[in-house]
């Protein structure tokens, strides 16, 4: 029976053929919207490090107060003093702190003109916290973070290169002019949204193709390259600066049960509230400890644009399931003495109900394949609307070619129920007669 | 006018009638606020710096190394950068309108500091600044060379001399007599107005102090470096393509950047607003799409409507209708289901406008866009009934006589 009712609904569609081509544009239009603007927010507001979000925490503490704040949110990042005490207390199974530097790579050959690249100070747990890929060799170990060792992690793209893509742990790489040895080679590794670093990057930026230890960074007084903010003049110099109230640092720990992650946001408040006790801050303690996915979302990742533009396609949408409804009234309607035939030859209401919406199906899949071919253009035309370190992540993959499919068929499968509800209910005799 | 007929007509075909009704509502609700948005962007885009923007030329700059002190090195490049052929004048500084990136504080009237300050994004710049940006000094004078000081990343901005865009002016004074009076930009370091400039705009495309601008006397003693070029008319490409070769000529131990190292005016431009105008032309498109495709909709339920009435149309016309009759009927039933639809439409857009006003921080909706949404949607209603109208008005009247 579905392969005549599939007949007859191809049949229906060739005989009206500007009725059939209007809700086939429709259906095609609105679901190519939609899933355009869809696959951006997909990629703004996708997991970055799904194996691991619920265990990697950032760490917040209110170090400017009520006064400074907005609605109780404490700062963004840490100051030097409050990031380096909770480095140390390793409260956390791991721990790690980052910071963004500008750094300029000066290759051997004096005839290479230097390179910029972007760079983070950061600890040895940075790398299996983030599980980080390695090509050659391995990170740097906690033991060179406590020596301030001169050691680096470069990319897989910075190898390439310096050393046309060889061998180069073990060889020196000059940042500045200060030499460090380097000790990994990772893949250009940047998961979207930037989760570790998202108040500098707003979410979405390339990877850095350098890595340095923390303290080492420090101690060459190495600049931010990030966002700096200070509620106090921090008076002049690097030792005022790091003595600061100044936010500039993230400190990400890695806590693998609910039970550590309640012990640590214990430690936490214990500590602020040990500085409202020392007389440093004069509020009660106020922190917060996010996993991955709650932090992008405080952050607010993803971009304002995506989704207006994803509600306004979804509206869209519904416009054109409405047109659609109206159109396969006029269509299923106007067969009216067909059905009463039909019901009168001892068809049931189901009957009908099977042929129609299997008519409506067809609809479907004519406009899932158009919305197909327009979702593909529309996704290639993203870096027209959205800025292309967004639109870059937003691809056409098979999970979305086919949720295309999916959606253009069951949208004109319930734009068909009414209009398939009172086809069922024409009278056959009353049909009949008036003929 | 025959509206009683057609109302009686309508109450038979409920279901189309709510149908296109809701349609013309749900467009409307989203064609205004669409193009409101549209509207939005596009007045972003529109804003004006204070500049000349013409035949302006912006170069990031890194020097590589430590060597202590950076003075010299940007000395001996803005003298290079000067003497270039097709360069007018040359200067150097920390940022530069719609750069998004760079430094602000805030101004205060008192040397203690307080709560009455308000925020301003920082320039640095030397006595070539105004006239290199085009900036127009409206009151004071410009800064003379002897008055350039240098700073360090180590010390705190503020000379003893600045100079102010209007708007800043008057937010911190006022009576509007700012000239010569003092602010501080750090406590307890007095510096004095000694120019206004009409206007100059932050780096920032988001804040709300857009136009409030402090230019100081000073060199920022730094290896991150932004030259600003005004070239000769005509010699924007030239100078363009041959500015890093001078820089590097100069110096190699430097970074100017693959991505965005040196760019003209019209470049930085097009990148500040690149959300905006894709997010104007997104709407647009959604707008003109959605207006065909109810527009389409309009024309394939009236045609049936035309085809379900050809009996009762015949009847008429041998009972004496004109052709005009017909054709002002579907009209006028059209226009009436339009109405109902622009009504509920107006309330939808109305409230989608206030949900999005408190999800993203958008403006109100202004009445004008309901209105032209308004406009629009009865005409395209009437423009769409028209050719269906027409072959009703067609019917010959023996289709009365006809049983099918």
């Amino acid at each position: 029976m579905f392969s005549y009712y599939l007949q007859l609904g191809l049949r229906s569609l060739r005989r009206n053929p500007v009725l059939t081509a209007l809700m086939v544009m429709a259906i095609g239009f609105g679901v190519a919207a939609s899933m355009t603007t869809y696959s951006v927010f997909r990629a703004t507001s996708r997991d970055p490090i799904p194996q691991k979000s619920d265990v990697l925490y950032n760490v917040q503490l209110d170090n400017w107060g009520p006064e400074n704040t907005k609605e109780g949110e404490p700062p963004p990042a840490l100051s030097y003093k409050d990031a380096t005490a909770l480095l140390r207390a390793r409260k956390a199974k791991r721990q790690t702190v980052t910071y963004p530097i500008g750094v300029s790579v000066i290759p051997e050959d004096p005839s290479r003109l230097p390179m910029r690249q972007g760079a983070y100070a950061t600890g040895a747990d940075f790398f299996p916290m983030f599980d980080v890929p390695f090509l050659q060799g391995r990170a740097w170990s906690i033991d060179d973070d406590e020596k301030h060792a001169d050691v680096a992690v470069i990319s897989k793209s910075l190898n390439d290169k310096l050393f046309n893509g060889g061998q180069s742990v073990g060889k020196q790489i000059n940042l500045d002019g200060h030499l460090f040895r380097i000790t990994g080679v990772i893949k250009d590794w940047a998961p979207q949204p930037l989760f570790f670093d998202v108040p500098n990057t707003s979410g979405f930026d390339e990877g850095a193709s350098v890595y340095v230890p923390f303290n080492r960074a420090v101690d060459l007084k190495l600049p931010n390259n990030g966002n700096n903010n200070c509620v106090k003049d921090p008076g002049e110099g690097w030792e005022n600066y790091l003595r600061s109230e100044c936010i500039w640092l993230s400190l990400w720990t890695e806590l693998p049960s609910k039970s550590e992650a309640q012990s640590y946001r214990e430690y936490l408040s214990g500590y602020a509230a040990e500085m409202q006790r020392s007389g440093r801050f004069s509020w009660a303690p106020n922190v917060r400890l996010r996993n991955v996915m709650d932090w992008l979302s405080v952050q607010k990742v993803v971009p304002r644009e995506s989704q207006v533009s994803l509600l306004v396609s979804l509206g869209f949408l519904v416009i054109c399931l409405v047109n659609t409804i109206g159109l396969l009234l006029a269509k299923f309607m106007r067969r009216a003495p067909e059905i009463g035939v039909r019901r009168a030859l001892g068809a049931s209401r189901l009957d009908i109900y099977a042929q129609f919406l299997i008519e409506a199906g067809t609809i479907g899949i004519a406009g899932g394949v158009l919305g197909l071919v327009l979702t593909g253009f529309g996704v290639l035309g993203v870096g027209l609307v959205f800025p292309e370190r967004i639109a870059r992540l937003a691809t056409l993959d098979p999970t979305l070619m086919l949720l295309t499919l999916v959606v253009a068929i069951t949208a004109s499968i319930v734009a068909a129920f009414y209009p398939t509800w009172r086809a069922a209910q024409v009278q056959p005799a009353w049909q009949l007669k008036s003929n | 006018m025959q509206i009683r007929p057609i109302l009686a007509a309508l109450r038979r075909h409920k279901a189309g009638t709510i149908l296109i009704a809701l349609q013309i509502a749900l467009t409307l609700a989203i064609v205004c606020n669409a193009l409101f948005i549209v509207h939005e962007r596009l007045d972003r885009v529109r804003r004006t710096t204070g500049m000349n923007e013409a035949n302006v030329v912006a170069v990031q700059n890194l020097y590589v190394g430590s060597p202590g002190t950076y003075l010299p090195l940007m000395k001996t490049d803005l003298q290079a950068l000067r003497s270039m052929p097709g360069v007018e004048d040359a200067y150097v500084t920390n940022s530069f309108p719609l750069r998004r990136g760079g430094w602000s504080t805030t101004a205060q009237r008192t040397a203690d500091g307080g709560k009455d300050g308000v925020q301003s994004a920082l320039y640095f710049g030397d006595e070539h600044a105004l006239a290199t940006l085009g900036a127009k000094l409206v009151a004071g004078r410009n800064f003379t060379s002897s008055e350039i000081a240098s700073f360090t990343r180590d010390q705190q901005p503020a000379p003893p001399q600045v100079i102010v865009t209007k708007a800043l002016a008057d937010k911190m004074f006022p009576d509007g007599n700012a000239l010569g009076k003092t602010i501080y930009y750090i406590k307890g370091r007095p510096s004095t107005i000694i120019g206004i400039v009409e206007k100059l705009t932050v780096p920032w495309i988001d804040t709300d102090f857009i136009d409030n601008v402090t230019i100081m006397p000073l060199l920022f003693d730094s290896s991150y470096q932004h030259f600003i070029l005004r070239t000769k008319p005509g010699q924007q490409d030239a100078v363009f393509k041959s500015v890093a070769n001078t820089l590097y000529g100069v110096n190699r131990m430097r970074v100017l950047p693959e991505k965005n190292g040196v760019r003209t005016f019209e470049m930085v431009r097009a990148a500040a607003y690149d959300a905006d105008r894709g997010m104007a032309l997104l709407m647009s498109i959604v707008c003109g799409v959605l207006l065909a495709i109810t527009a389409a909709g309009i024309v394939g339920l009236s045609s049936f409507w035309v085809g379900q009435r050809r009996k009762q149309i015949g009847v008429r016309r041998a009972l004496g209708a004109r052709k005009s009759d017909i054709l002002s009927y579907f009209m006028t039933e059209n226009f009436l289901i339009a109405l109902a639809g622009v009504v509920v439409g107006v309330i939808l857009a109305l409230g989608m406008n206030q949900w999005m006003l408190t999800q993203f921080e958008m403006q109100r909706l202004s009445f004008t866009y309901v209105l032209v949404g308004v406009v629009v949607l009865l005409g395209l209603g009437q423009a769409a009934v028209f050719a269906p109208a027409l072959r009703a008005s067609r019917v010959s009247p023996v289709e009365a006589t006809r049983s099918v």
